[in-house]
């Protein structure tokens, strides 16, 4: 899967729960079974923000990352869509 | 497993100090076993009368529900022999809690394989401890051999991709891994290998059955090889000593994510550490699970930093942390020292020095009593205990002639710690 950029439209996977921890979060999703941890509580805070209406770039402003620090939260997000944690809207039936 | 984050800080720290709820919480169901292994690590074989009903059951998951315990590994004993297994499997996925559940096939059916292989949220996993039903009945007993591979073949033909296939590395098994992965493939399956404990009547035969030091490297090095490709449990944090960290935490979760609920409900800080020492309460008291995973001193002293102790100067006490906590425990070696099977020897030497009155007495033997898979490395004579009734514990009344009369269910698993002690 390509990197995303803030102009992609993404939501979380339907069959993805995430459990707040202090340090962040924990994913799970019950259909790959796989787990994920959120080291970060603004990565966490964009993630809930994924709502599969607006672009990357709003969740990242609505979380207050820097703009200067929008690449790594990119990475980390491409990073989960390639484990299917999230996905792109209105592709929910894909992998699992 | 993996682990996203913009920044590199590390999980670990949070890991030591513990999570609101466990990542892995085994469950075993019931102490009932069709087979007697003879290394199993929970002593089974005999139901526990004190055996947690299926409404207390489902209680306990609505509980892992609210406290988002993703999933949980359900085993004993063989789980699939409670009545009301598959019923309890559908309220857990129901109610968002997954279930991986170990079996030795016993139950694996045709028609049970292709309900199984209908579910996403229902994951098997096959006990196997030889590639060849030589190497595994030794251990797990006669006939067993051929019930894993009946099971897996019936998993396979219902379309069941990706169970587990669950491997305990023995001194006798080490050197069939490349067979046992040949099994995995034909199947369709994961392979999985984890590390034998001397846990329950492992305690036992400990000795005879763990690898040998040059065993532990040619087991870490099909491991390098192998990579994510085989899932480990996390058991063989101890090997990275011997140069790159395995995948995974590396971290011992007793406790801090990990933890055990046996039968009866009582909840101990791993599966591998069934002991009064490593017991932290009984999801039946007040406030349930959530209480004792949070609450219980054993496990808030368990959160708490360790230095390391005897290991801390030990230039690969970052991959090893000392290793495990229930193997030191279990072969009567210190808990802040090193591992028995210390890749760097330490552990060997202790084992040689100590004394042999060092090792704990074991508890909860559920044990067959008719019919041990073969006869114990030392069997004698057999210890008789005759009971005496307690002073102030009257006759039930006065003509109570019932062999049962006045049965103590604590008293009974008091009475039954015997013969494990070699």
């Amino acid at each position: 899967m390509t990197p995303l950029t803030i102009d992609h439209v993404v939501q979380l996977h339907p069959r993805v729960s995430v459990r707040p921890e202090p340090f962040g979060a924990l994913l799970y999703h019950f259909g790959t079974r796989r787990l994920s941890f959120l080291k970060d509580l603004t990565l966490l805070a964009v993630v809930s923000q994924l709502d599969g209406t607006r672009p990357l770039g709003d969740a990242l402003d609505a979380a207050r990352v820097p703009r200067e620090d929008q690449a790594r939260y990119l990475r980390a997000l491409s990073a989960l869509a390639a484990s299917s944690m999230i996905v792109a809207s209105g592709a929910t039936e894909v992998a699992a | 497993m993996t682990m996203v984050a913009p920044t590199s800080q590390t999980l670990i720290g949070h890991f030591e100090k513990g999570l609101d709820a466990p990542i892995c919480l085994t469950w075993e169901l019931t102490y009932a076993c069709n087979l007697s292994c003879s290394h199993c690590l929970s002593s089974s074989g005999r139901r526990d009368p004190r055996e947690l009903s299926t409404a207390e059951c489902k209680a306990i998951i609505d509980e892992l529900q609210r406290m988002q315990v993703f999933y949980v590994n359900i085993g004993g004993g063989e789980p699939t022999v409670r009545s009301d297994f598959w019923e309890l499997v559908d309220y857990a996925t129901a109610h968002q809690v997954g279930v991986k559940f170990s079996t030795n096939g016993v139950k694996i059916t045709p028609e049970v394989a292709r309900r199984l292989a209908a579910s996403d949220y229902v994951d098997v996993q096959i006990s196997l401890d030889g590639a060849t039903a030589e190497v595994n009945d030794f251990v797990r007993g006669e006939g067993s051999y051929a019930t894993a591979m009946r099971a897996m073949q019936n998993l396979a033909d219902a379309g069941f991709t990706g169970f587990k296939i669950s491997v305990v590395c023995t001194r006798q098994n080490i050197g069939q891994l490349d067979e046992f992965k040949a099994i995995a493939d034909r199947y369709n399956a994961q392979l999985r290998l984890t590390r034998l404990r001397p846990s329950g009547r492992g305690a036992d035969v400990w000795d005879e059955l763990h690898p040998l030091p040059h065993q532990q490297r040619e087991l870490y090095d099909w491991l390098v090889a192998h990579g994510e490709g085989v899932l480990t449990g996390d058991s063989f944090f101890h090997l990275s000593a011997f140069g790159e960290a395995l995948p995974g935490l590396n971290l011992c979760g007793a406790g801090r994510v990990v933890c055990l609920i046996d039968p009866i409900g009582d909840v101990y800080a791993c599966p591998f550490a069934i002991h009064d020492e490593f017991l932290a309460g009984n999801v039946r008291d007040d406030g349930g699970f959530a209480s004792v995973w949070r609450e219980s001193p054993l496990f808030r002293r368990l959160r708490e930093p360790t230095g390391g102790g005897a290991c801390g100067s030990c230039s690969f006490y970052d991959s090893c942390r000392g290793g495990c906590m229930a193997a030191k425990f279990f072969t009567g070696l210190p808990l802040d020292g090193p591992d028995p099977e210390c890749v760097r020897g330490f552990g060997e030497q202790l084992l040689a020095d100590r004394d042999d009155t060092a090792k704990p007495k074991p508890i909860g033997d559920h044990s067959h009593r008719t019919s041990p898979p073969r006869p114990r490395a030392k069997t004698g004579p057999v210890p008789l205990t005759l009971s005496v009734r307690r002073p102030d514990a009257p006759p039930a009344h006065a003509c109570a002639e019932s062999p049962l009369a006045g049965f103590l269910p604590q008293a009974n698993a008091e009475a039954c710690v015997c013969g494990a002690d070699h």
